[in-house]
């Protein structure tokens, strides 16, 4: 079994200057004002967190999405069922309105690519490929180094 | 035999009952699936019923699966009935109504029962148990600001009553026979911080000692501890321990020891049986010995391969080890493994800072780690979750563990990148 089917973000880590503009358009992207970063921040007080682990270790550094791996092992360990992975486009989402923030997708994802978001009700945060936009995920149309690709 | 043909009986309607309906669909569109349970609702999530007695969710919230999952998987479902009887010779079980329902594959998903060792005064009105939906709607009912509780055990299941209950600002006792809280999972210090924490969101504990009467005319009003104290209750919770309902097998040639045996492929001794979930003793892949471990993602996946198996698939269940992730009054906490070896020849890496309630500990062996507790800072463990399972030597980068800065940055280039690139399948 491979994770093939599912495009998703990888990393480039030789292009990743460390500048975490990944994040801010990731938030920007799912915040009430999706094309408008000042906005985003400034009004938005319940924008989420970003659904990228940033990880820097100088010089390394890159930035880490959910995989959407096959196994999907929150899927399956997650206790009331918000955790899902499409059967059509492999996509792992989170359904926010039935998530309880037990956090039993934490305790079992190896990539650590799921954050707690105690802000928004205590639900787990974590990426979405911008799925619903359509369009390719927003950190990787923002990166200025292009160390981030879509494929 | 596939198809239209291929009628599957499912007992159970848990997270066992539901991965095995979701195996069998991988497979196979079209066989028929008969899901019987006892309990008269639409799959629900166990671990959901102290979140709705303590009003944070609503009933409607307690759905494990869509309210069209078994419409959409075409199941065909027997609620509110119980199984009385496995007839493996006729390939039949049935039903307590005496209709017999014929099986091609059969799944045990029964669960788990609660322990209830003999006590005194067991008969008495207001003693309850913490399993299902139906326990926390009769505790519902009778809760009220200022009543009081005693719970009988400080496990995952008795500190999670106690937490829902303290939110209905009832006054809860809990009493616990081990030294400590939650004692399966957690070592003296990190359970002596949770009891503290538990202590000022109001709730008491006795330790030590145990409930050997419970008191009172027709309702419960009091218990009697081995030490003589008498704690005055409205009602009490008992949530002891929960024990393999194997009850369902009896008279059956379906071996068991303390759950029900099975193999890699989830098949119990007899053909076309299986069983999956805290029924069974599914295979533990840290002692490398089949053994029951209750909880609710290894049910899920073992009843996903069984329902594979039973649908004509060869899977093998991977094999699994205790793993809690479970939070009091917004103190998270997460452990898998062996947290707290009791022998000789583990190496154990601690960082500590209890005034922000933050602990963790790395237990290891022949530099692989064999388990961890992590209580306030749970962020990203399930990459030591992963290091466990995969059995990771972890020398080059082991100091790096417990830092906050700890991630896959930490890990050798190689490893990092076939793990980012996603190349390496990880199967669970």
């Amino acid at each position: 079994m491979t994770d093939s089917n599912v495009k998703k973000v990888y990393a480039r880590e030789e292009y990743c200057a460390g500048c975490r503009l990944c994040e801010v358009y990731c938030v920007t992207a799912h915040s009430r004002y999706k094309d408008d970063v000042v906005k985003a921040y400034k009004l938005d007080e319940k924008r989420p967190l970003p659904g990228i682990v940033f990880e820097e270790r100088k010089p390394l550094s890159f930035a880490l999405q959910c995989r959407h791996c096959d196994a999907s092992p929150c899927t399956k360990a997650c206790i009331t069922g918000a955790m899902r992975k499409d059967s059509e486009t492999g996509v792992v989402t989170n359904d926010r309105s039935r998530c309880v923030g037990c956090w039993s997708c934490i305790m079992v994802c190896p990539f650590g690519a799921i954050g707690r978001d105690e802000r928004n009700g205590k639900t787990a945060s974590k990426c979405d490929l911008c799925i619903s936009t359509g369009d390719i995920p927003a950190c990787v149309k923002g990166c200025p180094n292009g160390a981030l690709i879509y494929d | 035999m596939r198809g239209m043909d291929m009628h599957y009986v499912i007992i159970g309607n848990s997270a066992a009952a539901i991965g095995a309906v979701e195996g069998i669909r991988k497979l196979d569109r079209e066989g028929r699936i008969t899901l019987i349970s006892d309990e008269a609702y639409h799959t629900y999530s166990r671990p959901l019923i102290s979140y709705y007695l303590a009003g944070k969710i609503e009933e409607s919230q307690l759905i494990y699966r869509e309210p069209d999952f078994y419409v959409k998987n075409s199941v065909d479902t027997i609620l509110g009935t119980k199984v009385v009887q496995i007839d493996c010779g006729n390939q039949e079980v049935v039903l307590e109504n005496q209709d017999r329902l014929r099986y091609d594959r059969l799944l045990i998903a029964a669960g788990g029962k609660p322990f209830i060792p003999q006590i005194e005064g067991l008969d008495k009105k207001g003693i309850y148990s913490f399993l299902k939906l139906d326990d926390v709607k009769q505790i519902g009912n009778i809760c009220t600001e200022g009543v009081k509780a005693v719970v009988i055990g400080a496990g995952l299941i008795g500190l999670k009553a106690a937490e829902a209950l303290g939110e209905l600002k009832v006054e809860v006792t809990v009493v616990e026979l081990a030294d400590r809280v939650l004692s399966t999972i957690l070592d003296q210090t990190a359970a002596e911080m949770v009891q503290k924490h538990l202590e000022l969101h109001g709730i008491n504990f006795i330790l030590n000692n145990t409930v050997k009467s419970f008191n009172g005319e027709e309702n419960v009003c009091s218990v009697t501890l081995n030490d003589e104290t008498i704690v005055e209750c409205d009602f009490a919770v008992t949530a002891i321990g929960v024990i393999p309902n194997t009850g369902i097998v009896g008279g059956t040639p379906i071996q068991t020891n303390r759950g029900i045996a099975v193999d890699r492929f989830m098949r119990t001794n007899i053909q076309d049986v299986y069983a999956a979930g805290d029924i069974c003793e599914g295979f533990d892949s840290l002692h490398n010995m089949n053994r029951v471990i209750p909880i609710l993602p290894g049910a899920y996946m073992q009843g996903e391969t069984a329902g594979q198996n039973m649908a004509g698939g060869s899977v093998e269940y991977a094999g699994g080890f205790a793993m809690n992730s479970i939070g009091f009054f917004g103190l998270p906490m997460i452990t898998a493994g062996i947290g707290t070896p009791d022998c000789e020849g583990y190496e154990i890496m601690v960082s500590s800072v209890p005034e922000n309630g933050i602990y963790k500990k790395v237990v290891l062996k022949d530099d692989k780690i064999c388990g961890f507790i992590y209580l306030g800072n749970i962020d990203r463990v399930g990459i030591l979750t992963n290091l466990i399972k995969e059995r990771v030597d972890v020398s080059t980068f082991r100091d790096g563990i417990l830092t906050d800065s700890f991630g896959l940055a930490s890990f050798p280039g190689e490893y990092r990148k076939n793990k980012m690139l996603g190349e390496k399948a990880v199967r669970w």
